[in-house]
């Protein structure tokens, strides 16, 4: 896919977000920005709330309290321009097993509504290198195939704001490596990129921002060559915390 | 424009997605006719009392067919969390709603036309005198039925004993949508005058178009979390 320059100067916005499952707060007061070319690694223990953070600003849940806003319009009132400038990777692949790769990208990009989408369908193809397999049924795809291919479909409406939730579960290492390389340039095309990922080298060779978050709260939001691993008892394999 | 775009969408995704296994229609035809049998089998009748149990018959018989459809059509959603994929996309709700409404209308309609041929068959009864206003019936009954399976159905996919909350959840609703059809029906087959049963069939029409009306704007608070 081309490079294109960002289309928006709004941000991505959460003013004070909460949001419960019954009793439990899987994010509590939340407050928390993300500009055009902003790079952001999310990371936590299990349950900090990352994935509902990424859902939330994904337009996927609704905030207990609070809001969440595309520029100043509110994402859940009024979600169509947020929504066309959004792309999200979840655990869940959002393809259908029955469909090929292809048909499912054109399913996507016909709901979004795209022009040239079969230039698009193989751009996004080729990006992470599933074009070959692309007339396949899903259902016959191997995990980390099926990861690819969900990523094209993320891919594929050329948003400004990339929210991915544990992108490289069952990448092998080169296509890890290749979309490690591809995240790490996205801000340079114009793009924000808001990601998740236990592995805190691997997070912290892309992104140049920190949200360090435990059990629904903001623990550390600000650089990452700033960011205090020790007092966040983060310990990086590569280095000394 | 990219509305009626988006309700084609869908509809030809789930009509391609039952090409490719070809599971839920084979299912709902046979277990369509197996009713059919199992009704023919039990209820040994004349034709006067086919005249007045075939309707019964048939609209219970169209009542189970379609739930398996709508259980299935919202299987093939959850999976890989497919319904949210869609939900991704700045599209009116309502829309995708429309697009899985009409296809699980053709589903249920294609496994009708199986179910009325057989009980013909079976009943010794023929269906051609009666066909234009048989027809008219059967399209607003099964309109509105579907109508309601879409929406209940997208509900009872997100809970833990979805199988059995459809029926449950559903049926109730869809109460007046076979009270009209059977009653319709019965005086269509039995060759009354239109104006004998017109008050039964305004009520079917009624009732189908004022539950699509509500399914279509609900659908949007059915998709939150």
């Amino acid at each position: 896919m081309p490079p294109a320059a960002s289309r928006t100067d709004r941000a991505l916005e959460l003013r004070d977000v909460s949001k419960y499952f019954g009793e439990f707060a899987a994010l509590r007061k939340l407050r928390f920005r993300v500009a055009p070319r902003d790079s952001v690694f999310v990371y936590g223990p299990n349950g900090a709330g990352k994935t509902t953070l990424l859902r939330m600003l994904a337009s996927l849940a609704l905030p207990t309290e609070g809001h969440v806003f595309f520029g100043e319009q509110d994402l859940h009132q009024d979600p169509t321009e947020g929504k066309s400038a959004i792309g999200f990777v979840s655990h869940a692949t959002f393809l259908y097993g029955d469909l090929t790769g292809r048909e499912n990208l054109r399913f996507a990009g016909r709901l979004f509504g795209l022009r040239e989408l079969e230039k698009r369908i193989d751009a996004a193809l080729e990006m992470f290198a599933v074009r070959d397999r692309a007339d396949q049924p899903v259902r016959d795809l191997s995990r980390g195939l099926q990861q690819r291919m969900s990523l094209a479909r993320a891919f594929l409406h050329d948003p400004d704001f990339l929210l991915l939730d544990e992108p490289f579960t069952g990448l092998d290492t080169v296509s890890a490596e290749n979309l490690r390389a591809l995240l790490a340039r996205l801000p340079e095309q114009g793009k924000a990129v808001v990601f998740s990922t236990h592995d805190f080298d691997q997070g912290a060779s892309i992104a140049r921002r920190l949200l360090a978050m435990e059990k629904g709260f903001v623990r550390y939001d600000g650089p990452l060559a700033s960011a205090p691993l020790e007092q966040l008892r983060i310990k990086p394999k590569g280095g000394p915390a | 424009m990219h509305q009626a775009t988006v309700v084609w969408t869908v509809f030809a995704k789930d009509v391609r997605v039952e090409w490719r296994n070809r599971e839920t229609l084979a299912l709902m035809c046979v277990f369509g006719l197996l009713l059919v049998f199992l009704f023919n089998f039990t209820l040994e009748t004349t034709h006067e009392e086919a005249l007045r149990t075939l309707p019964v018959v048939l609209w219970v018989t169209f009542a189970f067919v379609g739930i398996l459809g709508f259980n299935r059509s919202f299987a093939a959603e959850r999976e890989n969390s497919c319904l949210e994929g869609m939900m991704l996309a700045p599209v009116d709700p309502g829309a995708i709603y429309l697009g899985k409404m009409l296809a699980n209308f053709l589903f249920l309609a294609v496994a009708e036309v199986v179910v009325v041929i057989v009980a013909s068959v079976w009943y010794n009864f023929s269906f051609v005198a009666a066909l234009g206003w048989f027809v008219l019936i059967a399209f607003f009954g099964t309109l509105g039925y579907v109508a309601v399976g879409t929406i209940f159905g997208a509900i009872a996919a997100n809970t833990r004993m979805r199988e059995v909350m459809l029926p449950v959840l559903q049926f109730p609703v869809a109460v007046p949508i076979f009270i009209g059809a059977i009653e319709a029906t019965g005086g269509a087959l039995r060759g009354d005058a239109p104006g004998q049963f017109a008050n039964w069939l305004k009520l079917l029409v009624a009732f189908s178009i004022v539950f699509v009306v509500l399914s279509y704007l609900l659908f949007e608070y059915v998709l939150e979390e």
